[in-house]
Parts: C-alpha cells; sequence; structure tokens
C-alpha cells in the first residue's frame, strides 16, 4: 500500500463563496482498496470538500489528482464518465421508473444494429440481465420483478438499488452520502455489510456519516474535518468515538502526526 | 497513545440481538391484501387500463342506449375523424404533462401555423410542400420558445403558456387579418394543403388520412416515449426532476426538446386540420387547448408529470368523442354532454389520486 499512488489526492484546494470559505487549503486523500470515513461537525465542510471531488464544485485554488493524474471536473457527469460514483443522501431514483430502468438512467443500452442506431431502440432484457445480475452479486435480489417501480420498495430496498447502481458502474471509486441516515437498526446492517461487500470487490469508497459507530465499524481511516479543513485523519483502530468527536468539535487537539 | 478502551469494531451492543433477526433488505413481497388493493395495484402498474375500460362500457352504453346506428361502421368513423385534430394536439399535450408541465399554448400553435401555411401557398404562391415545411419549422420554434422560457428563464409551464397563448393567438390574428382562408381558395392554388381530408371508404366505414395520422402519432411518439433512453429521461424528468438530474440527465435539453417536438406535433396537427376543416379560420379550434388537456386528463396520464402511457390520451381523445356521438344521437342536448365531459374529468383525476396513493 505505501508505494502505491493515492487514488485521490486533493492538495490546498480552496473554496470560497463571497466572504465565506467552505474550502479553506484542505488537503484529501483515499488509498486503494479502503473505507475512508470523512467526518466532521456541522457546517465544518465535509460535504463541500467531497463536492470538489467529484465535480459539483469546482475549487477557487489547489489541484485534484486522480490516480496521479489532474483532473479539473466541472460537473458531476465529468467525474462519473471517469468511473466516479455517488449514492446521493436523497438516492437520486425515480420512484415510478422501474429498478431496471433506474440503474442505467442516463446510460441506456441501446439494441444492436440497425435498430439501436437509427430507432435508438433500448436493449431492455440486456438491462434487465445487467440490473438482476448486479443485484444477485450484491445479495439484494431474493426473487422477483426487476421491473417493479422503485417506490413500491423499501428505504432500505431502495438504498440497495442505489448502491447497486454505484457499484456497477463505479470503476474509480465511490461517495457514499449518509447512506444510512434514513433507515432503520436493521436496514442499517445491512447497508453497512453492502458497503463492506463492495470494498470486498475491491472499489474504495468514501463513506460520509454523522453515525459514529457505523463509522468505526467500516472505516479504514477516518478524515476528520474541521473549520474548512483536514485536521487529521485517524485509524479507527487507534481512538474511541470520544476522542474522534472531541478532534471533530475541538476539545481536544488532534495527534501530531498522522498516524494513519 | 489510545486509551485503555477496547477498539470499536464489531457492531454495536444494542445490536447484538439482530443478529438472529432477519437480515434481508432486498424481499420483494408478493402478498397482496384486499381485491380493492389489488385493484389498485393492477391500475397502478397499468394506468391505461382505466381509460379502455371506460371506452369500453361507454361504447356499449351507447349501443344500447341510441341502437345499431351508433355501432354503424360509417359513425365509428366519423367519431375518430372528429376526434382527429384534438387527439393529434392530445398527443402533443401528453409528452409535455409526462415531463410534469402543461401547454396552454398547443391549440395556438397549431392555428398560427395552418395560417402560415395558407399565407405562403394560397396568397403568395409558395409550393404548398415548402409552405409546410415551413409551418412545421415554425411549430418547432414556438415550442422551442416554450421550453426555452421554461428552463433557461425558469418560469412554470402554466404561465409561460399563458402568455404564449395570447402571444400567438394575436400573431394569428395579425397574420390572416382575422379573415378566413376560403376553402375553394385553398382548392384552387393548394389543394395539397387538404391532403388530409382524403378518405378511404371501407365497408361502410369513411377513414379519413387525418384519422389515420392521427394513429401513425400516437403510435411513434409511444415508440420514443417507451423504447428509447430520451423517453425514459421524459419519465424521470417527470417523476422527479433533481433525481434525474443527479442521475446525469441533462434536463433542460430534454425539456427544450420536448417542447420543440410538441410544437413540431402541432404544426402536423395544422396540416391536417385544413383537411379536417376545409378552410383556414383564425377563430377555429379556440378551446383545442383544454380540449387537449381533456383527453390527456381522462387518458389517465397525471398532471403530476412522470405516469401514465401516450396512448391514454388516444383512449381519452376517443372517450371524449364517443360520450360527444352517443349523447347527440341519443338526442341529448348538448349543455348535457358538456356537463358528461366535466364529470369525466373529475372522475378521471379523482381516480388518478387514489391509484398514486397505493401502497408499498
Amino acid at each position: 500500500m505505501i508505494d502505491q499512488t493515492p487514488i485521490v489526492q486533493g492538495r490546498n484546494i480552496v473554496k470560497r463563496y463571497g466572504h465565506v470559505t467552505a474550502i479553506d487549503h484542505s488537503d484529501f486523500e483515499l488509498r486503494h482498496g479502503e473505507i475512508l470515513a470523512v467526518i466532521g461537525d456541522n457546517g465544518a465542510g465535509k460535504s463541500s470538500i467531497v463536492k470538489a471531488i467529484c465535480g459539483a464544485v469546482t475549487p477557487d485554488e489547489g489541484e485534484i489528482l486522480i490516480e496521479g493524474q489532474p483532473v479539473n471536473f466541472t460537473s458531476p457527469i465529468e467525474a462519473r464518465e471517469m468511473g466516479i460514483e455517488i449514492v446521493y443522501q436523497t438516492l437520486a431514483l425515480s420512484p415510478a421508473l422501474s429498478i431496471a430502468d433506474n440503474m442505467f438512467m442516463g446510460r441506456e443500452i441501446r439494441k444492436d444494429g440497425w435498430r439501436g442506431k437509427y430507432f435508438h431502440m433500448l436493449d431492455r432484457k440486456k438491462m434487465e440481465t445487467f440490473a438482476r445480475d448486479k443485484l444477485t452479486e450484491l445479495g439484494l435480489m431474493t426473487v422477483q420483478s426487476i421491473n417493479q417501480p422503485v417506490e413500491t420498495l423499501s428505504g432500505g430496498q431502495r438504498q440497495g438499488v442505489a448502491v447497486a447502481r454505484a457499484a456497477a458502474f463505479a470503476t474509480k471509486f465511490i461517495i457514499m452520502d449518509e447512506p444510512t441516515a434514513a433507515l432503520g437498526v436493521k436496514e442499517s446492517r445491512r447497508v453497512l455489510e453492502l458497503i463492506q461487500d463492495v470494498k470486498a470487490r475491491g472499489i474504495p469508497i468514501i463513506l460520509i456519516s454523522h453515525n459514529m459507530p457505523h463509522v468505526f465499524e467500516v472505516a479504514d481511516r477516518i478524515h476528520i474535518h474541521r473549520l474548512g479543513k483536514r485536521l487529521c485523519t485517524v485509524d479507527p483502530k487507534d481512538y474511541t468515538m470520544s476522542d474522534a468527536v472531541a478532534f471533530m468539535t475541538g476539545a481536544k487537539d488532534p495527534p501530531e502526526r498522522d498516524a494513519a | 497513545m489510545s486509551d485503555s478502551t477496547e477498539p470499536v469494531r464489531t457492531g454495536q451492543d444494542f445490536e447484538r440481538t439482530l443478529d438472529r433477526s432477519e437480515a434481508k433488505v432486498a424481499e420483494f413481497e408478493t402478498n397482496r391484501h384486499s381485491p380493492l388493493d389489488r385493484v389498485q395495484h393492477i391500475l397502478h402498474d397499468n394506468p391505461t387500463l382505466v381509460p379502455v375500460i371506460v371506452l369500453a362500457i361507454s361504447l356499449i352504453a351507447f349501443g344500447l342506449i341510441a341502437g345499431g346506428k351508433f355501432f354503424s361502421a360509417f359513425n365509428l368513423s366519423l367519431i375518430l375523424q372528429q376526434v382527429s385534430i384534438i387527439g393529434i394536439l392530445a398527443a402533443a399535450q401528453s409528452m409535455i404533462i409526462i415531463t410534469a408541465g402543461i401547454d396552454l399554448s398547443v391549440a395556438a400553435i397549431m392555428v398560427l401555423m395552418s395560417v402560415i401555411m395558407g399565407n405562403l401557398a394560397v396568397y403568395m404562391g409558395v409550393p404548398s410542400g415548402i409552405a409546410i415545411l415551413v409551418g412545421f419549422a415554425g411549430g418547432a420554434a414556438a415550442g422551442m420558445f416554450n421550453g426555452l422560457l421554461i428552463t433557461k428563464v425558469k418560469l412554470p409551464p402554466f404561465i409561460t403558456t399563458l402568455g404564449t397563448w395570447s402571444i400567438f393567438y394575436a400573431l394569428l390574428l395579425w397574420l390572416s387579418g382575422a379573415q378566413s382562408i376560403r376553402g375553394t381558395d385553398i382548392d384552387e392554388h393548394a389543394p395539397f394543403l387538404k391532403f388530409f381530408g382524403n378518405t378511404i371508404d371501407l365497408a361502410g366505414a369513411r377513414i379519413t388520412f387525418g384519422s389515420l395520422l392521427m394513429v401513425i402519432v400516437f403510435v411513434v411518439l409511444w415508440y420514443m416515449l417507451n423504447k428509447t433512453p430520451w423517453g425514459r429521461h421524459v419519465y424521470a424528468i417527470g417523476d422527479d426532476k433533481e433525481a434525474a438530474e443527479l442521475s446525469g440527465i441533462r434536463t433542460d435539453r430534454v425539456l427544450i426538446s420536448v417542447y420543440m417536438l410538441a410544437g413540431f406535433v402541432c404544426a402536423v396537427a395544422a396540416w391536417a386540420s385544413i383537411g379536417r376543416v376545409g378552410s383556414i379560420s383564425p377563430q377555429s379550434f379556440y378551446e383545442g387547448n383544454l380540449q387537449s388537456i381533456t383527453a390527456v386528463v381522462i387518458g389517465g396520464i397525471s398532471l403530476f408529470g412522470g405516469r401514465g402511457s401516450i396512448m391514454g390520451a388516444l383512449f381519452g381523445a376517443l372517450i371524449v368523442g364517443v360520450f360527444q356521438s352517443g349523447l347527440r344521437m341519443a338526442g341529448v342536448d348538448v349543455l348535457w354532454q358538456v356537463f358528461a365531459i366535466g364529470w369525466l374529468i373529475i372522475i378521471a383525476v379523482a381516480i388518478d389520486q387514489w391509484i398514486r396513493r397505493v401502497s408499498a
């Protein structure tokens, strides 16, 4: 791991909105194969830094390297084309459309040959098979209809579809924004397992969460954001949750040098 | 450097009992409850079923009331002919309503384009084919104007098209000098404008080209909405625009394309209307905007967007036609036809609301 280039590297990123500095010379690093949790108090700017990485926000200063290559995203669509997927807190699913339609939203597969080329005909069968395979791989598909509208699913099932969509198309990494915030205890547990499954498939994950137990359970490293910049990165094995909260709120000074 | 407490790497203590509980998330339940729930679910999955059933029932009912002549091939083809123009407008309207928008200007675009086609071909000696193409381009441009106001200036569709309705109406009065172009003049200078008034006689039925055009328009748009990526994007935008945007869909672009295509379809209706009416009158189809919305709503397409099939609007238009024809044949006063259509709208929207409340 040590000699590998990090998958994402942000250096000295700055973003200002008028008088407000949302990101203040912050660094960021995501390594191969890890789950990096990003925690911080409300208003610390943790969502701003993650938005800068996925192209939703264009930084004023600093540079972002993806696998060592400098990038300059102007929209999340560009990041997505590079294989960066985001699971939004709102999930970004269309409730009336089917699971398969949702998984392929914006990147539908067309039929081979003239029907696809000239008449843009969707290859429903291919899409359904693919969607079914992906859900099955992640242990999400017990039975039935891939054509079921998303609105008929429970909260956890919907989260599952959103995660499966990201996992199916991510080649670089996945950003997950509060994936357990809207879920019950049981469903949260299943989603945490899902996150581990995705990691086991070799896709690194940036996990934004307020839920300390969940963060400490799944994260390999924890990026603690405070006052617009990275305060420190810690190994959850070396610190307790109360330490993390103390760092995050400024009640305690961060460790001298990053252990992780 | 860490505290003496042991590292926290396992589930929380309070969750420990969960190991014994079910951990399935994406299980698809099959058990449904009462028969009424089942009906609700079926209608939810097949929103076009309601208008199909209503159409079937009204055909049977009026057949019984008005007798055999209602079911004659001639009368049925007449109904088809009578609804053809509003039907094509309803097809355009459907696309827009599926995006959770509305277009009050469809009929105004149509009449404006028929006036432009007529002025060019009848008075200015432009070949009919070119006049028609200019009308098509004009329809698309008018739709694009609506689309740009809605997406770029970010005005609500209702207000935008309320405004453009008046603008297009004023333009068509100006261009026509508030005068009709007479049928004899069209026959003399540009008979091709009346192409869709031609008929095919088939076993007592008299099917106009305009009726066939309506069916073709619906089939083509149905294909586009259901079988292409573009169609999926249109539905996704109507369902949840924010989510569509986050899924990587360039929503503004898709919306503008929808309004442009609707404007184009209105121009196609313009050509068909010349054949249907036989002349070009600036006063015609003044209620066409609302009639197209009526057909869409009766067809089970949700005004809230994202739900319903465009074929529903075809059935919606036919239901209106069947009611009008049946009530007329039964000797009922015209005011009661209007009365009946009013109730159809209210019932259709009430059913839509009920279907949308489907429990997960």
